[in-house]
């Protein structure tokens, strides 16, 4: 499934300017906010919801080769966190719905 | 002072052999992670990475090197007052060895068993002390070293094959 149409249906605001965002795609998800839980389980083609904002998690998605993270409940991250992500390639999502609603949504258009 | 030891099936007898012989590197890195420096945790684990995908090691192996570095060096800033890393680099595997400068662990096969943290509200906060470090680092390596001991540094090593 393409990333952008997910995007569109949670109503997300895309922070990062990573560029060909239209050809992403995510084939799998993953909610957490601990990240060795997180590395452990989540890895590439993924998106990651998390209302984690710290700069570990550029450094735990870039490492775990996770290439999405969602922030939910409207969580918007510091300009040093979205600009690492930049630098890493890493794309980076808020919407203002919570996990449960976030991961339910992917999963059903991943499943549909 | 206690000891540990992890072989993944079919590792014990040759990174035994590796490790009595300590043979020459073909690179070696050095880095320094210092106590609560949740900032810097994870630079010596992407140079690694970044170090091993130059020589071309494929991307499953570095997934799994990134995180049991990764997992090992937030251990040596969170647990730790920081610690002395060295990569070691070879044809066919990499030696990662954190050697942090205490106050050591109270029982290492405690530590091992998932779950179990001794982590405090600022490591939580960060999003780690799931008591999930150390065996991560298990299940991401091919073989895996503690010694350890109360008031001791933590010297753990970890081999992975390409």
């Amino acid at each position: 499934m393409k990333l952008v149409e997910y995007i569109k249906e949670i109503k997300g605001q895309v922070l990062t300017k990573v560029p060909h965002l239209e050809e992403v795609e995510v084939e799998n998800g993953y909610a957490s906010d601990l990240l060795s839980d997180v590395m452990g389980s989540a890895g590439e083609n993924m998106a990651w919801i998390t209302i984690m904002r710290h700069l570990n998690v550029v450094a735990v998605a870039s490492l775990a080769g996770i290439p999405i993270v969602v922030f939910s409940k409207g969580i918007i991250p510091d300009e040093v966190v979205i600009s690492k992500a930049n630098e890493e390639g890493i794309h980076m999502i808020s919407s203002s719905l919570d996990t449960f609603e976030l991961a339910g949504i992917l999963y059903k258009q991943i499943h549909s | 002072m206690a000891e540990y030891w992890y072989f993944k099936d079919g590792f014990e007898a040759k990174a035994r052999e590796f490790l009595a012989n300590a043979p020459e590197p073909d690179l070696n890195l050095e880095f320094t992670v210092g106590k609560r420096d949740f900032v810097n945790a994870g630079k010596a684990s992407a140079e690694i990475k970044l170090s091993l995908k130059r020589i071309g090691v494929e991307g499953a192996i570095l997934r799994t090197v990134a995180i049991s570095s990764y997992e090992a060096e937030i251990n040596c800033t969170a647990h730790a007052d920081g610690a002395d890393i060295l990569c070691n680099i070879y044809s066919n595997l990499v030696h990662v060895i954190f050697h942090d400068f205490g106050p050591g662990m109270k029982d290492i096969e405690q530590s091992m068993v998932p779950g179990f943290s001794t982590a405090d509200d600022m490591v939580r906060e960060m999003g780690f002390g799931a008591g999930l470090g150390l065996p991560n680092i298990k299940k991401n390596s091919d073989v895996m070293h503690i010694i350890s001991g109360e008031g001791e540094r933590t010297y753990l090593e970890i081999l992975t094959y390409f």
